[in-house]
């Protein structure tokens, strides 16, 4: 059914399609209307969930853990701090195989306090073995919980997924977006049915220490999983197609790229912005295209190869920043791109950071000093707030 | 009349051939409290000693289903386990149970047994207070005891040791209103045995706390951990108390032996024996037994 509802409402019901067994959350500064969303639901008996209401992000986390463990499907959103606080939990989670999905609010982080969007919050996770999607729009965040679920507990993956989506930008627009019947999504998402549980009548023991002869080994499966569930997260990605009759993209799409010059690759809902700049400024004869990392965790590193192969410059539009080093994001295309038979300048362009807007002058700017032959730059930046050096 | 049964006959909850030291409180509490418990059971254990001489990988001591997760979100993962089975329609034949040392529980699980407490989550959460960090090497916890020689409150020349008193948990669980608070000991398993099965026998959150003494952190002869214990609730300072809904309900009366008996045989306490500033500490640990003795009605 198509309907005008804000970001937060659309996950929220997304959310809730997906019969989650267990919600915990914990109203963090800042915090998105989602788990409200979610708890006037279970209030009213919308949605047939177990709603624990925890002191702390980390408690949260925790709660979908022994949830999942005793085998029902859990559900969890949040923030910024409260994220950073989960972080040791995600680890936790992913080491120990336990499908979840979250829903992860992209927000600054402090010092300074800020409540506005950016992508350091979930850049400072990458490493957790947790998969990471980022959604353009409300309609992409939507679809997405359906297919995390699918990806993560599937047998061949069996990790958590973080959904990530822009604070305020998406969270708190109003969009039309076609939100399917419970039907339609029972018949993509079956129940979770977990090989293991803690289940009395056939106890295991789960989260064992591994001594120094066994643990690299564990790492390693989770790593080449992770890596390998590029193929489920494509395979999901046609099933929805299928179910849903609409792609919503797999691991990386590319805008008006084929004769592009000039690639800029986001994540995020920057990429709306950017393709309404670049279709702009083709009208002006730029010869510039936009490349989305719908797909961050795994990295989609043959895909990008592949994409970029014709480019003869990319930018890298961070709304992160690596501090005291060069470009988390664009390190890594820069890394991907190593030895190849084309190997294009990769510019790493922070901005968007704390809520900043990114606007077709800042676009432009990235353009100009990129082609300049800047490498690492702050775009955007209000040069007459800063201190001398 | 039948041959006494070993207690990986009596069940199959927690068995022998783990890794725990000769003497160890809380491998013999653990295992009072899984006969008690039953085989229905589901636990959620906290990084610490239970945790890694238990489960070493390969090897698991526990016949029950068992999940260990982090050092500090033990009553936060038993509340998932318990919603989760709440909401499979399984919560009615199995007892989910949270097992903690004193630093997860007092320290740095704190905010997360408050929080399964109010939120009145159908768990016993076990303490097993040896009154350090154990595992770590006897770091001083929130439940060291006043002037306790650890690693990190150190007796020296300018110390006597730990310089504040036990953090009182169970009082503070039972000013949660919650159903059921003990406090226990190891040295006594019939006490233990009887707290146990009131219990898991109760609706809601329960908090018990059993004093667990520890051979290597307590430094004293592993074959006397029975008698140590004994002597600390004897002695006034681990009083043997249990509250309802906020309310102390019974206490074990005591025949008050002074504290010297109790901190003699142990190297924790060894430094307070050997100068007269020592001797004054002893005389305050002997008026905090009296005021425990006094508050709980102990004696007589």
């Amino acid at each position: 059914m198509r309907k005008m509802i804000e970001g937060s409402r659309a996950v929220a019901e997304a959310a809730g399609l997906c019969r989650p067994d267990v919600i915990s959350a914990y109203p963090i500064t800042p915090q998105t209307h989602i788990v409200e969303e979610l708890s006037q639901m279970v209030a009213d008996g919308d949605i047939n969930a177990e709603y624990v209401r925890v002191e702390s992000e980390h408690s949260a986390a925790s709660v979908c853990l022994g949830a999942v463990a005793a085998g029902s499907r859990a559900y969890s959103a949040t923030t910024s701090q409260g994220l950073l606080l989960m972080a040791e939990v995600l680890y936790n989670i992913a080491g120990m195989r336990l499908p979840l999905v979250i829903t992860a609010v992209n927000r600054a982080v402090s010092a300074p306090l800020s409540i506005w969007n950016d992508h350091q919050d979930t850049m400072a996770l990458r490493d957790t073995g947790w998969l990471q999607l980022y959604a353009e729009n409300n309609q992409e965040v939507l679809d997405m919980h359906f297919q995390a679920y699918k990806i993560s507990e599937d047998d061949r993956v069996l990790l958590p997924v973080m959904v990530c989506m822009d604070g305020f930008i998406l969270t708190h627009t109003y969009e039309t977006v076609d939100m399917p019947t419970q039907e339609a999504v029972d018949a993509f998402l079956p129940r979770y049915d977990p090989l293991y549980r803690l289940d009395p009548e056939d106890p295991y023991t789960l989260g064992a220490y591994a001594g120094p002869e066994m643990y690299q080994e564990v790492r390693y499966e989770l790593q080449r999983d992770a890596l390998a569930s590029k193929a489920v997260v494509k395979e999901v990605a046609r099933d929805f197609q299928a179910a849903f009759g609409r792609w919503m993209g797999d691991v990386i799409d590319r805008y008006r790229c084929d004769d592009a010059e000039t690639v800029f690759i986001a994540l995020g809902s920057v990429v709306g912005t950017l393709k309404d700049w670049v279709d702009a400024r083709r009208e002006q004869g730029e010869k510039v295209g936009v490349l989305k990392l719908r797909c961050y965790r795994p990295f989609p590193l043959e895909e990008l190869r592949e994409a970029l192969a014709k480019a003869k410059q990319v930018v890298v539009v961070e709304k992160a920043v690596g501090v005291g080093g060069y470009g988390i994001v664009a390190g890594e295309i820069r890394a991907a791109l190593y030895g190849q038979a084309s190997t294009p300048p990769v510019s790493c362009a922070i901005a968007g950071l704390g809520g900043r807007d990114v606007t077709f002058e800042t676009l432009d700017e990235m353009l100009k000093r990129a082609r300049g032959g800047e490498s690492d730059f702050f775009a955007g930046l209000r040069t007459e707030l800063l201190e001398a050096s | 009349m039948s041959a006494p049964k070993f207690a990986y006959e009596t069940t199959r909850g927690f068995l022998p051939g783990h890794r725990a030291c000769a003497g160890c409180g809380q491998a013999a509490a653990v295992r009072v409290i899984m006969e008690v418990v039953g085989p229905k059971a589901v636990a959620a254990n906290a990084t610490g000693c239970l945790e890694v001489f238990s489960t070493p990988h390969p090897e698991s001591a526990w016949g029950i289903p068992w999940i260990h997760s982090l050092f500090e979100n033990q009553a936060a993962v038993a509340s998932g386990i318990e919603a989760a089975l709440k909401k499979q329609g399984k919560l009615d034949g199995v007892k989910v149970l949270a097992f903690g040392g004193d630093g997860a529980t007092l320290d740095i699980g704190f905010g997360a047994l408050s929080g399964m407490f109010e939120r009145g989550h159908d768990v016993l959460y076990v303490c097993m207070d040896n009154e350090a960090y154990m595992n770590t090497g006897v770091q001083r916890s929130g439940s060291t005891p006043f002037a306790a020689s650890t690693t990190t409150s150190p007796a020296g020349r300018m110390s006597f040791g730990e310089d504040r008193p036990k953090k009182d948990l169970p009082a503070i669980a039972a000013a949660h209103g919650i159903p059921y608070v003990a406090t226990a000991s190891m040295s006594l398993f019939a006490d233990l045995r009887r707290k146990v099965k009131k219990a898991v026998g109760t609706r809601g959150p329960k908090y018990v706390q059993v004093h667990v003494p520890c051979p290597p952190g307590w430094g004293y002869d592993e074959k006397l951990s029975m008698e140590v214990g004994r002597l600390a609730v004897e002695c006034g300072l681990y009083p043997l108390v249990e509250w309802e809904n906020g309310k102390v309900t019974r206490v074990r009366k005591i025949k008050k032996v002074p504290v010297e008996e109790y901190l003699k045989g142990q190297r924790r306490f060894r430094h307070l024996f050997r100068t007269e500033e020592g001797k004054a500490q002893i005389a305050r640990i002997q008026e905090l037994a009296d005021e425990s003795i006094e508050r709980y009605g102990l004696v007589g």
